[in-house]
């Protein structure tokens, strides 16, 4: 548990940054401090592991005040991870994840070991252990961070924006990754963010910070959607949070069933089965792999069911996930079915747009504050 | 002219020495002592320096000074520090004109040394920097194994370039009567026997080729690859796409999972088709 009470952060030209801060960050949960550019975030974040020293208040962790052992003992038992990772050019992979270990005397077989195991564990093979950062993609040299920060294993890591310099496809990929290491581990997480989506996906509770380092809010995502306390909050998290809401209600829309042809498969085959001109085309193994178009008379060439003729186009919806995927899933399939999918990625059946709609009116789902999926 | 270099330079006597005269042999080590005691009082005073401006960022205008001294003709300045320098030293040999001597070769080893390191220092990249402190690094930590082996290739490059430098101009060691290869081009020039001065140029072109190059092994030998980006030819290519598609090849079913979380690189309809959000939100 972090908390910050009533913790300022002025400085000589007058600048307040943090403005009599008072906050609990939960232990085992992500905190997210989010805001506009010049909101205190940051800062907060580094006064945690002393990187800044806030004028007046304290921060305890754990009940104990961060100022009662020396800067460098406390932040080597606070995972960091920022923004371009900060990794350093002249160590290799297993070397950068290493550095606590190391620093704290460690012997080198042992903090190799674990390095390596900690690789495998953010997704990086054991075969980069030997690589140097500039070898690696952007998304890789974070993974990089993410595992030297969990080195020493450390109850608390702090995060500044460590998914934002990442092309949004990456950025998906590891939030996702990050909330199943944080479900396997359950560290005592804050998280700086100046993405309000990014801080609703991850956040077990979600801090708005308005500029001048004023606490505007403090809830979880849900309610921060249903219940903005002003209208700085209200602009802040934006238009389409009642869309954005149905991410925290999980879907009991009834699914049909959906005719399917198999790669492979005559087109004729596909003809027949085919529903409003569409048919699903799943692999031996019934995972969807796209849509097939067969307007009347159809100019398709071949005669088999192929990869190259299907429309790749719409999301696929996990069975038993929130209204927001299963809508997504109907809205952006070129036939109009929202593709139903179980664990392992097989087909389960299509919902409609229409279906998920009908849902939310009866239930009332989008607007109250519900509880989380 | 050509052959009366080589004539020179091809006669047994001019490398042995006689009775009287030093041979190259000795003039080269002459010449690489006077460099050496150069290079090593501009490092002691530049290279320290250096760090504690770039590591603290601050008094970056004495560097703009240092470099200011590169201004300086260095034989005007030669015999100026003799006018100045010698008779306030008492004492036999070479001292009286070795010491303004090395103060001119030394005030042209600075700055580049000086301006080398603390760019070098100061270059470090600052994320690079800012986690090495949050991962309580002490300021000598940081400072020794973070900054310092990322500063290394400018920081060499410095030394070089001083050291070239130096080498070069140690000739005028011969203008104030001291020995090193520069005898041979002020006595050649006195003597007409342009053979002889065209020679010792060669000479002083020649170590100082050489001396860069053992310095380069030097650096080659203590700069990390991952900062001078010279990777071996099996990871080359660099890019984690092409590492990926090596693994995939490689074929064992886990290393396909491993290729896997490489998606990041690879097309966006495998993204597209991926379960979405199997894991809910928050």
């Amino acid at each position: 548990m972090i908390r910050f009470d009533e913790v300022t952060k002025a400085y000589p030209d007058g600048t307040v940054a943090v403005d009599e801060l008072t906050l609990t960050a939960p232990s085992g949960q992500i905190t997210v401090f989010v805001g506009p550019s010049g909101c205190g975030k940051t800062t907060s974040l580094r006064m945690i592991n002393r990187m800044i020293e806030p004028t007046s208040g304290t921060i305890t962790i754990d009940d104990r005040d961060v100022t009662s052992v020396p800067a460098t003992e406390l932040r080597r038992g606070i995972g960091y991870v920022i923004q371009h990772a900060g990794l350093f050019p002249h160590r290799t992979v297993a070397d950068n994840v290493a550095t606590v270990p190391l620093l704290t005397g460690t012997n080198r077989r042992q903090a190799r070991t674990r390095a390596i195991e900690l690789m495998e564990r953010v997704g990086l093979p054991a075969s980069f252990a030997d690589r140097y950062p500039a070898q690696l993609s952007g998304g890789q040299q974070q993974r990089v961070g993410v595992a030297r920060a969990l080195a020493a294993d450390p109850p608390v890591m702090l995060m500044d924006e460590p998914f934002s310099a990442v092309d949004p496809v990456v950025r998906d990929q590891l939030q996702r990754e990050f909330l199943r290491l944080q479900e396997e581990l359950g560290k005592t997480i804050v998280f700086v963010t100046h993405d309000i989506d990014e801080a609703i996906r991850l956040g077990d509770t979600v801090a708005v910070l308005d500029v001048g380092g004023r606490l505007a809010q403090l809830a979880t995502p849900a309610d921060l959607l249903a219940t903005p306390a002003d209208p700085f909050v209200a602009g802040f998290v934006g238009r389409d949070r009642g869309y954005r809401a149905l991410a925290f209600v999980s879907a009991e829309v009834a699914v049909v069933p959906e005719p399917t042809v198999t790669l492979g498969e005559p087109l004729a085959r596909a003809r027949d089965v085919a529903v409003d001109d569409w048919v699903l085309a799943v692999d031996a193994g019934h995972r969807p792999q796209g849509w097939l178009h067969l307007p009347d008379g159809g100019g398709l060439s071949g005669d088999e069911v192929q990869p190259e003729l299907l429309n790749l186009g719409g999301t696929l919806a996990p069975a038993g996930g929130t209204l927001r995927e299963a809508l997504d899933a109907a809205l952006s399939s070129p036939s109009g079915r929202g593709v139903v999918v179980d664990d392992d990625g097989r087909l389960v059946g299509s919902v409609s747009a229409a279906t998920v709609l009908r849902h939310i009116d009866t239930a009332g789902a989008g607007v109250s504050p519900g509880g989380r999926a | 002219m050509t052959d009366n270099v080589l004539v020179w330079l091809n006669d047994p006597q001019n490398w042995s020495g006689t009775r009287f005269t030093p041979g190259i042999g000795a003039q080269i080590a002459a010449h690489l002592l006077y460099t050496a005691i150069a290079l090593l009082v501009a490092g002691a005073i530049a290279f320290p320096l250096g760090i504690v401006l770039g590591h603290t960022g601050r008094a970056g205008w004495l560097v703009s000074v240092a470099n200011g001294l590169r201004s300086l003709p260095t034989v005007g300045l030669l015999i100026l520090l003799y006018v100045m320098v010698s008779p306030l030293i008492s004492g036999r040999g070479d001292a009286p004109y070795l010491v303004p001597t090395e103060i001119a070769l030394v005030l042209l080893a600075l700055p580049p040394i000086l301006a080398n390191t603390y760019a070098g220092v100061r270059n470090v990249p600052p994320d690079a920097r800012d986690a090495a402190r949050g991962m309580g690094m002490t300021g000598p930590q940081v400072l020794l194994r973070v900054e310092l082996p990322n500063a290394l290739p400018l920081v060499f490059s410095g030394l070089r370039s001083a050291t070239l430098q130096v080498i070069a101009t140690a000739t005028i060691a011969a203008y104030v009567g001291l020995d090193g290869l520069g005898r041979y081009v002020y006595d050649g020039l006195a003597s007409h026997q342009f053979g002889q001065m065209a020679g010792g140029a060669v000479l002083v072109a020649a170590l100082a080729l050489l001396v860069d190059l053992v310095l380069a092994l030097v650096q080659r030998l203590t700069v990390s690859r991952g900062v001078s980006g010279r990777f071996s030819r099996r990871a080359a290519g660099g890019d984690g796409r092409t590492a990926a598609v090596t693994e995939l090849t490689a074929g064992s079913g886990e290393g396909r999972e491993r290729g896997g979380n490489d998606a990041e690189d690879s097309s966006r309809p495998v993204a597209v088709l991926a379960p979405s959000g199997k894991h809910p939100p928050g």
